[in-house]
């Protein structure tokens, strides 16, 4: 599996990183090379092999329903680049 | 003063337990030795009032009686934890001028117990890479150099700073984080030890996250026994981490009996790769040759599945910080690039100029990896593989109590001399496998190369077991009676 | 039977298929200990976590889960022991970690159903599966020209998101399906079901096509937040890809919203663009594994439910099926009457089924008339349930006429007073008593003495009108009953 410039540019959009149309063909070099290496995983014989979820073998803890938390809105937004009005600012978004 | 900089961690707790010295006099060493070491590079932040503050905490809590067990040590902290209104930002642009109004678990645990912070280290950009390159704030140097030689040593990573730190001599231990590599290679890189626990051992809320299902914070330090002191105060069961074992933290110290008489070692054929230089696999002799000598009792042992362990580590970690790194989009904190184009443009903007090369490419990889008809070939194939992986040690361990490898493939390398994003990958061959199956691993230093660089050695230890790696380090580090420490040519 | 759609080239089948958000009722969020209320300041129910800051970790809410369960339970579904959290991964501004926590693959709850009731007719819905996840923060677009705020309240907050299988035919059965549903999660408590509060939103699945043949291509209409938008957006929707198809078009797969000023449906965004949301196993979390021991413990909290109450009420009590339903619509309806019976049978003496159809007319015509005059919901009733039942007793023990209980409880919709007081006040009470009845009776009869001749000759009918002179001169005070027995007595004589 080879990818080319348009995928590089499809999922650096999926992925929100602006890349200059001359930086695609060397990142797609890049993406290729590293995929082709990691491609070595097909020679595995994997089959009826379970995916690993989790190296912890444990209960997933579950937390009590009470209020604990929150009650600080100068925190939360204390490292915001834009708040107004105790809201996060973004530009706008148009629906 | 500057012998208050040649005790160990060890040494400095119990001299100040005995008042033979104070933890603001010993704080003043370590700010002054901190700030004659710049050329190092090894701090992204220095904080010496916060330092003298926790001192004159410890000082009066050693006055008092109720000094906690690292009153008045002083360390360096990673830049990955989260510190209280100091910034924290994971030595990447994206983060910039972020100062949490938080405080991780881990660093919480070490000031509870009385530790004084140095300051931030710095690391490669989110924990990704293995020379500290990468860093914001620039490129962190190797205290130790080539014997006759002035080139800059990268000092492994991603923990870099911190094994620099602690190598110079200007701190007397730091907090490091290894998702595939990132506490062992960079002790091994600086002749220091490292510990990454097992994986749950150590709380991860508050340190910012790159691969989760592998990020596991541990110590770096000059010796075993420090490394042990460090990670009883480090670690701890945390209800706000799911991942966080609820286990009781034994005293590692005390694990340091050195009798390890009837313990059976492993050695992993697999790791015998043809390109490992010859010192590197005759330093794996030596080391067996010590711990048989200690009366162990060593079994070849086979990892099958090592081979892929890098090629599986390479899909799930960009996977899984692809997602991690897209709450950096600049809405709530740090960088914001906005050239007035709307909230998707903002976003690919703040993304494009606060991450970093490599950081860029693992999270591309990880889109990749995870997108629509892809996952199951790619991200589904390695976590099958991962299963694998961890079932070989779970195979080993039946019939051994520890594993005994080499930690790198070579020594320390040059800055900016490995660019070659495989290459650099290729520096975590022999400490991804425990990581992928969340083992316990230490890397402590056990010779120096023909250029007179350190060598680390590496152990690996079932879950929850690091008392023993702790025990088989403390017998390795006797009989390697590593004294070498480079010459401190960056003192300005 | 489903309902077609006349078009201009033929009948139409609609199908629908849903998606119900609701929010599960908890103090604290899915997985933070931030509050989960409902409109407070900005910004000030959120947590680290819910603010996605660096090295933040989620823990889940034991309470949300076990909500899921009972819901599933009470929708007859099964419950999966294991289920997984995976990560949704999508930029939006008011989704702080750039990624949704949900369940994918194996969802908390699996297949279920809904019975629902349209024109008399029950048809079965099925439930595709029910499972946990984060909601977003809320994005305020019309506060700055060119700017957009957003609060992060409600980020975190725990949502069910239920779906539908697509199974129906007809605005009405989609209406009847969200008000069913609504009920049920009403009745165990797992949603409080305020859709103006947005604590149940739907997204609905709506496409048309010839009977009989395969599925049509679907439009989403997104967050339609009341059971009148949701059949106004279907009839709307089904209207505008039957004249997109009959003039020879075809539908594209696409998100539309409900306009509900206009009463339209319009596509969301110009170039919708290609979703790929990478889920993968959230590796903050490990599987949430559920124990048989531990639902079986959760299924014994569910109340009885609508549907088995409505066939209790027809079954042991004899309502109508009608009286029924409407008394199982709302939970609080079915509580009141419930209540209402209980106190009456300790009061009265009498067996439930012998007073429950008068109860029941009653509740359901006079009580939710007036309530429904006066805007009023069954909650804040002037006429507790207690009052309801002293002034149900007191018809019974032949205190007072159906007449006067109906001028009384006219008083007490109006004071909220207790039923007796106000008989006291007025001079209510029934006369019961069989001389004061006969004296009447006399007068009556002496007054009338040619009617008495007529009936007494043949004219049954004026019997009547002797009752109504007697009640007359006792204000309708008189026990009906006694009246009847002494006048035929007396009329005989």
């Amino acid at each position: 599996m080879s990818i080319d410039l348009a995928t590089v540019r499809r999922i650096a959009h999926l992925a929100r990183i602006d890349i200059d149309d001359a930086a695609l063909a060397p990142m797609a070099g890049e993406l290729n090379q590293i995929l082709s290496w990691v491609e070595q995983l097909a020679q595995v014989n994997t089959d009826g092999v379970p995916p690993l979820t989790s190296v912890v073998d444990a209960e997933l803890p579950r937390r009590a329903d009470v209020v604990t938390d929150g009650g600080y809105p100068e925190d939360v937004l204390a490292n915001a680049p834009q708040a107004e009005h105790g809201f996060f600012a973004v530009p706008k978004v148009i629906e | 003063m500057s012998d208050f900089l040649a005790l160990t961690l060890a040494e400095a707790r119990d001299g100040l337990r005995r008042r033979d010295f104070t933890a603001r006099e010993l704080a003043d060493a370590y700010i002054e030795a901190m700030a004659a070491a710049r050329a190092l590079n090894a701090y992204c932040a220095e904080t010496p009032e916060q330092a003298l503050a926790m001192a004159a905490a410890a000082d009066q809590a050693l006055a008092a009686g109720n000094a906690g067990p690292l009153a008045g040590i002083p360390l360096g902290i990673k830049d990955l934890f989260c510190t209280k209104d100091v910034l924290s930002q994971a030595s990447s642009r994206i983060l910039e001028g972020f100062k949490p109004r938080y405080e991780s678990t881990v660093t919480a645990n070490l000031w509870r117990d009385g530790a004084v912070m140095l300051g931030k280290t710095a690391m490669d950009e989110f924990a990704m890479g293995s020379s500290t390159e990468t860093a914001v704030t620039g490129p962190v140097t190797n205290p130790w150099r080539g014997e006759g030689s002035n080139k800059n040593l990268v000092p492994g990573g991603s923990s870099g700073g911190s094994s620099a730190a602690v190598a110079a001599k200007i701190a007397l231990g730091a907090t490091g984080t290894d998702t595939g590599g990132s506490i062992r290679q960079p002790a091994a890189f600086t002749g220091t030890v490292g510990i990454k626990p097992t994986y749950g051992r150590c709380s991860r809320w508050g340190i910012i996250a790159f691969a989760s299902s592998l990020d596991q914070a541990g110590p770096i330090a000059r010796t075993v026994r420090d490394a042990a002191i460090l990670l009883k105060s480090m670690a701890g069961h945390d209800p706000k981490d799911s991942t966080s074992i609820n286990a009781p933290v034994p005293d590692f110290e005390a694990a340091l009996s050195g009798d390890i008489r009837g313990l059976k070692v492993g050695i992993p054929k697999e790791y015998h790769t043809t390109q490992m230089p010859a010192e590197i696999e005759a330093l794996w002799q030596q080391g067996i040759a010590w711990l048989k000598d200690a009366g162990a009792k060593i079994v070849d042992v086979s990892l099958p599945h090592t081979q892929y362990a890098l090629a599986t580590y390479y899909i799930v970690a960009p996977a899984e910080a692809s997602s991690n790194l897209a709450r950096y989009d600049g809405v709530r904190y740090g960088l914001r690039v906005n050239n007035g184009g709307g909230l998707n443009d903002m976003y690919a903007k703040t993304r494009a100029a606060g991450f970093g090369k490599e950081v860029k490419r693992r999270i591309l990889i990880g889109t990749y990896v995870l997108s629509a008809g892809y996952y199951d070939a790619y991200y589904l194939k390695a976590q099958q593989v991962r299963t694998l992986i961890a079932r070989d040690f779970t195979e080993a361990f039946k019939t051994v109590d520890v594993l005994l490898t080499p930690t790198a493939p070579s020594s320390a390398f040059g800055i900016g001399e490995t660019t070659d994003p495989i290459a650099m990958y290729l520096n975590d061959v022999f400490t991804v496998p425990a990581s992928l199956a969340g083992l316990p691993a230490m890397s402590l230093p056990a010779g120096l190369d023909k250029a007179g660089l350190p060598l680390g050695l590496q152990l690996i230890g079932k879950v929850l077991d690091e008392e023993t790696v702790i025990k088989v380090g403390g017998v390795i580090e006797r009989a390697a009676g590593f004294a070498a420490a480079p010459k401190p040519w960056w003192r300005s | 039977m489903a309902k077609l759609i006349e078009g201009a080239t033929g009948s139409w089948e609609v199908v629908i298929g849903m998606e119900v958000h609701a929010q599960v009722s908890s103090n604290a969020k899915l997985f933070s200990g931030a509050s989960a209320t409902y409109g407070a300041e900005p910004n000030s129910q959120v947590s680290f976590v819910d603010a996605a800051m660096p090295g933040m970790l989620p823990v889940i809410n034991e309470e949300c889960v076990r909500q899921a369960v009972r819901t599933g339970l009470a929708l007859g579904a099964q419950i999966n022991l294991y289920s997984v959290f995976d990560r949704k991964n999508y930029f939006y501004a008011d989704l702080p970690q750039g990624y949704q926590i949900s369940q994918f693959k194996h969802p908390i709850v699996g297949h279920g159903r809904i019975m629902i009731e349209v024109e008399g007719e029950t048809r079965e819905v099925g439930i595709t599966r029910l499972h946990l996840e984060q909601d977003a923060g809320k994005s305020l677009h019309d506060q700055h020209p060119s700017l957009t705020y957003v609060d992060l309240n409600r980020s975190g907050v725990a949502l069910m998101e239920i779906v539908s299988e697509p199974d129906m035919r007809s605005s009405e059965e989609a209406g009847a399906y969200l008000k069913k549903l609504r009920t049920i999660l009403r009745y165990i408590g797992s949603c409080d079901g305020n859709m103006e509060e947005g604590s149940m939103r739907a997204d609905v699945n709506v496409s048309v096509r010839r009977p009989g043949e395969p599925l049509g291509t679907r439009c989403e209409i997104k967050n339609v937040n009341s059971v009148r938008f949701l059949q106004q957006a279907i009839e709307y929707e089904a209207r505008r890809q039957i004249d997109i198809i009959e003039d020879g078009g075809k539908i594209d797969q696409e998100t539309r919203l409900f306009d509900a000023a206009k009463g339209e449906t319009r596509s969301m965004r110009s170039k919708e663009e290609a979703h790929d949301y990478r889920y993968f196993p959230d590796p903050d979390l490990m599987p949430l594994k559920l124990a048989q021991a531990w639902v079986d413990k959760v299924a014994k909290t569910l109340p009885e439910l609508p549907d088995a109450k409505r066939d209790r009420f027809v079954a042991d009590l004899g309502l109508t099926p009608y009286n029924a339903s409407v008394l199982v619509a709302e939970k609080e309806s079915a509580a009141y009457f419930e209540a209402v019976l209980a106190e009456l049978t300790a009061v009265s003496g009498k067996p439930a089924r012998e007073v429950a159809t008068q109860v029941a007319n009653w509740v359901v015509g006079d009580l939710f008339g007036a309530l429904n005059k006066a805007g009023k919901s069954i909650e804040n009733s002037p006429v507790s349930a207690h009052n309801f039942a002293q002034l149900q007793k007191l018809m019974v023990d032949g205190q007072i006429s159906g007449r006067i209980a109906k001028e009384v409880f006219e008083h007490m919709l109006a004071t909220g007073d207790e039923p007796a007081k106000i008989v006291a006040e007025k001079g209510l009470v029934q006369v019961s008593d069989s001389g004061a009845i006969a004296a009447i009776i006399d007068e009556v009869l002496a007054e009338n003495a040619d009617k008495v001749a007529e009936y007494r000759s043949g004219k049954d009918k004026l019997f009547g009108f002797f009752v109504g002179q007697v009640m007359k001169k006792t204000q309708g005070k008189a026990n009906p009953q006694l009246v009847n027995e002494a006048l035929k007595a007396k009329l005989s004589a």
